[in-house]
């Protein structure tokens, strides 16, 4: 693609070999930072800002995703589509809040996209997470909680308690937390578990990892420990037993089924189509409330919980490796809206 | 209720023992005694019938949440469950119910088997309001009668026996037969001073391991005795004050079921208990567990199934005499004991002693399991002379050594979600065999894959799906699968003419395309093979 506008840098919205990358200043430290060798084929505009491309006005908005992520706005004649890419309500202090921006189409993830998927408040979840921690730190046994290590882990760290014990870091997930920090994202001291040698504060320590490392000799260095992961998929209880960690926290960074439907009353859109997730249901739901609801399919049958999206096992791998995904940015791939429907 | 909810919840989250009995122990000691009444009857599978039917559940928590039916089983399919679905849909309460556990179950659960739809309805809506969390799953899990949860008996037993002060023993027997949960069954389970009354009680049944190394490994096979391990079902026969009692491996009572029996067993003398396996049979020879599946479910045995299927206790342990419990001597003692028992039944009873095999050599044993289809078995048992009869599966004394199951290579055509922790997963798989060049479905399987395996599975059907029907996908036929089953039959039920007994996945066959899979006729040559009794494995492999 000569050019590609990128709401997010996960693996499954952002791919190597454009030429030209645009994103939101927030989020170009981290696309940096996973494009490696294409760093430097990567620009960035503020929220807000606008950049006429081809006779279409474009803008960025927060999606709330994770920091820098953002709604695509791209006006044409009077005709205003925007594209959500990932996105949630809930409140995040790693990144700016959601906000709704009005449009005629609408193109929305549908990843938790059933009314089975309804968070917990976030309050609570992080209460239960220190809970845990601190009762494993009683017992004299390390605690490991696996996210994605882009948005989910620092989401983790700035709600950990760190008067109970050291927090940790897999070196994924401290490469993402030191490129959040240098945009001025306030967090809990870390320590790259590599880097420093065990001390017997670590029996105390919480390890925050990306899920690829689950079950790895490297979380057995921590010794006697125990596992949790924070995924919206913990909601379902078969989701939480497959994955056979100790507890499963309900914790996503995307929308929950009253969240999607809020949020797509709020574009005030008559158009809407569902990408990566339950389309079907989303879009016959919509479609029975007089909205005209179509599928786009992409190569992605939404993000699954034990496909991890953007992990990178092996903790030695240097910050400048290749990343995982190698995949195509999905869901806008180019210039104009008709090109970033003919990706799928 | 959410006492039991957060017992149940710390039981899940682990699989160490010791935390799960610490965590029943704690229980067992806190809780009100009528509380942990139900909680050992749950715990231990004494789950209520479902009290509501599924369809009106299902109607109702749709109706409630607002959502269209259609919706309401697309969440069903993705968390594979119902009781979690219908909990999962309604919003979470700030704070739960905190009436006990006892009177959730006596006032509002089992009250709703006596109660007309819609006030059912009524009720169900108030309790689904009410409660929230794990004790809303809970409530629904007993409610549809699926509760389950990762727990033996024998846990439960432990931790039991831990709280009282009781042996373990002591505690199993008690768990025996037929009781009714209350606070003052509880506190009599408990009690030191309790006396043993209730004489129907059978013994907990000793179970036998799977063998897994060869034979020869147990060491002198003087010290032990081979016999058939017949497939039907296994039974204690009490015969008490002039009662009989006749209970299942599942701690069933079977009255009335077996009338051919109960009626023999009359000739009993008081103070009886006997171990054995209730078969269908005809001149003197078992028939297979397909003809006394007749039977089983049937609450009243009419004259003409009566006569259709025959059964027969055939007797492998003698566990008391005379009223004394016999279960500490050996197990040559206990056999001598059943044979003289059997012995003075009166010509053509249906009983008799599980013949012993006459073997001199462990090559001879290995030869006789090769025959065990042959003589309708399942395989044989290696029982240790000298052996007691103990509590529960142990190892060491006791081996069912299985016939090697038979196999055919099938191709994966049809595939739909599972349940529980195989949810949203594509694991429920129909496989076919070729009819000329035609692929015909024959049997289903649902285990035997690992997860790795079911991921790339469920991968594959996602990406090859060629129709949809409901929740049921239609996929290239092109993964070929190597099914292990243990008998086979003709049926007019199924499209194939053939059904299969326990089908599982023994493994797949990346190495295979479909075109190598078996053929119908393959399959009716090891129907024909199991027919006339000729060898086991027709696929040769």
């Amino acid at each position: 693609m000569p050019r590609a506008l990128v709401t997010h840098a996960h693996g499954d919205h952002l791919t190597w070999g454009c030429d030209a990358y645009l994103v939101t200043d927030d989020g170009l430290g981290i696309t940096r930072e996973r494009l490696g060798q294409y760093a430097s084929r990567v620009s960035s505009m503020a929220y807000g800002a606008t950049r006429d491309i081809n006779g279409v006005r474009v803008s960025f908005h927060p999606a709330g995703h994770i920091l820098g992520s953002a709604q695509i706005r791209l006006e044409h004649r009077g005709e205003v589509w925007v594209v959500s890419g990932d996105y949630k309500i809930d409140p995040d202090p790693t990144c700016a809040p959601w906000e709704p921006v009005r449009c005629h189409t609408f193109i929305t993830e549908s990843t938790f996209g059933l009314p089975i998927y309804r968070w917990p408040s976030q309050a609570r979840v992080f209460a239960d997470i220190n809970a845990w921690w601190q009762g494993n730190a009683d017992d004299g046994r390390a605690s490991i909680i696996y996210g994605y290590a882009l948005g989910k882990a620092q989401r983790l760290i700035a709600g950990l308690d760190p008067a109970i014990g050291p927090i940790l870091t897999h070196g994924a997930v401290e490469r993402m937390t030191e490129r959040y920090r240098e945009s001025g994202i306030a967090l809990p001291p870390t320590t790259y578990a590599l880097r420093e040698s065990k001390t017997p504060e670590w029996a105390r320590a919480i390890i925050v990892a990306p899920p690829s490392a689950d079950g790895s000799t490297w979380a057995r260095r921590f010794g006697p420990y125990a596992a949790a992961f924070a995924s919206g998929w913990m909601r379902v209880r078969g989701a939480r037993r497959r994955r056979g960690v100790d507890r499963g926290f309900t914790l996503s960074d995307h929308v929950d089924w009253p969240q999607l439907l809020t949020a797509i009353e709020a574009t005030g859109a008559s158009s809407v189509w569902v990408t990566h997730g339950f389309t079907g249901p989303v879009v016959r739901w919509l479609t029975e409330r007089g909205l005209d609801a179509r599928v786009i399919a992409t190569r992605y049958e939404g993000e699954r919980d034990d496909s991890a999206v953007d992990d990178t096992a092996v903790d030695e791998t240097p910050a400048d490796a290749a990343p995982v995904s190698a995949a195509p940015v999905s869901d806008v791939p180019a210039t104009n809206a008709d090109a970033a429907v003919a990706g799928a | 209720m959410n006492r039991f909810a957060a017992l149940y919840d710390t039981i899940d989250a682990t699989t160490a023992t010791g935390a799960k009995v610490e965590a029943l122990v704690a229980y067992f000691r806190d809780a009100p005694p009528a509380d942990a009444a139900w909680a050992i009857a749950f715990l231990t599978g004494r789950r209520p019938k479902r009290l509501v039917r599924a369809p009106d559940l299902r109607t109702w928590a749709a109706e409630v949440n607002g959502i269209p039916d259609w919706l309401f089983e697309e969440c069903y399919a993705q968390a594979g469950d119902l009781a979690e679905t219908i909990s999962l849909l309604l919003p979470e309460r700030e704070q739960d119910d905190d009436a006990p556990f006892a009177w959730w179950v006596e006032e509002r659960l089992l009250p709703l088997a006596r109660m007309a739809p819609d006030v059912q309805r009524e009720s169900l809506v108030d309790a689904w309001t009410r409660l929230t969390g794990t004790s809303r799953f809970l409530f629904n899990k007993l409610l549809t009668g699926s509760f389950r949860v990762g727990v033996s008996d024998g846990l439960v037993v432990r931790a039991l026996a831990e709280t009282s002060g009781l042996p373990a023993e002591t505690i199993a027997h008690r768990l025996m037969g037929q009781w009714e949960p209350s606070a003052d069954w509880f506190t009599g389970l408990v009690g030191t001073d309790t006396m043993d009354a209730d004489w129907s009680r059978p013994y907990p049944f000793y179970l036998a391991y799977p063998l897994e190394q060869p034979p020869d490994s147990l060491g002198d096979l003087a010290e032990w005795q081979a016999e058939w391990k017949w497939d039907g079902i296994r039974a204690q026969l009490v015969r008490r004050r002039g009662r009989t009692f006749l209970w299942s491996r599942g701690e069933e009572l079977l009255a009335g079921r077996f009338p051919e029996i109960e009626t023999a067993a009359e000739w009993l003398p008081d103070g009886t208990v006997l171990d054995g396996e209730l078969l269908a049979w005809r001149d003197g020879a078992p028939l297979p567990f397909s003809e006394l599946q007749r039977r089983i479910g049937r609450k009243t045995v009419g004259k003409k199934l009566l006569a259709d299927v025959p059964c027969h206790l055939l007797v492998y342990d003698c566990l008391e005499a005379d009223g004394e419990d016999l279960r500490e001597r050996p197990m040559t003692e206990r056999r001598a004991r059943a044979e003289a028992i059997v012995a003075r039944m009166p010509a053509g009873a249906p009983f008799s002693t599980s013949p012993l095999l006459d073997v001199a050599s462990w090559e001879d044993v290995t030869r006789a399991r090769e025959g065990a289809r042959d003589a309708v078995a399942e395989g044989l048992m290696l029982k240790r002379r000298g052996s007691p009869y103990g509590v529960g599966r142990r190892t060491g004394d006791w081996w069912k050594w299985k016939v090697k199951p038979l196999s055919v290579d099938a191709v994966l055509v049809y595939a739909q979600s599972g349940s529980g922790r195989r949810a949203g997963l594509y694991t429920d798989y129909t496989f076919a065999v070729w009819d000329d060049d035609k692929l015909v479905p024959f049997a289903k399987a649902y285990s035997g894959l690992t997860d790795a395996e079911i991921r790339k599975v469920d991968a594959f059907v996602r990406r090859n799906t060629l129709e949809k029907f409901g929740p049921v996908r239609t996929v290239k036929p092109e993964l070929v699968f190597e099914l292990a089953f243990e008998g086979i039959q003709e049926s007019t039920r199924h499209k194939s003419g053939i059904a299969v007994r326990f089908p599982r996945i023994a493994r797949m066959r990346p190495d295979k395309p479909a075109s190598e899979a078996d053929s119908l006729a393959t399959v009716r040559a090891m129907l024909n093979a199991a027919r006339h009794g000729v060898g086991a494995n027709v696929d040769g492999d």
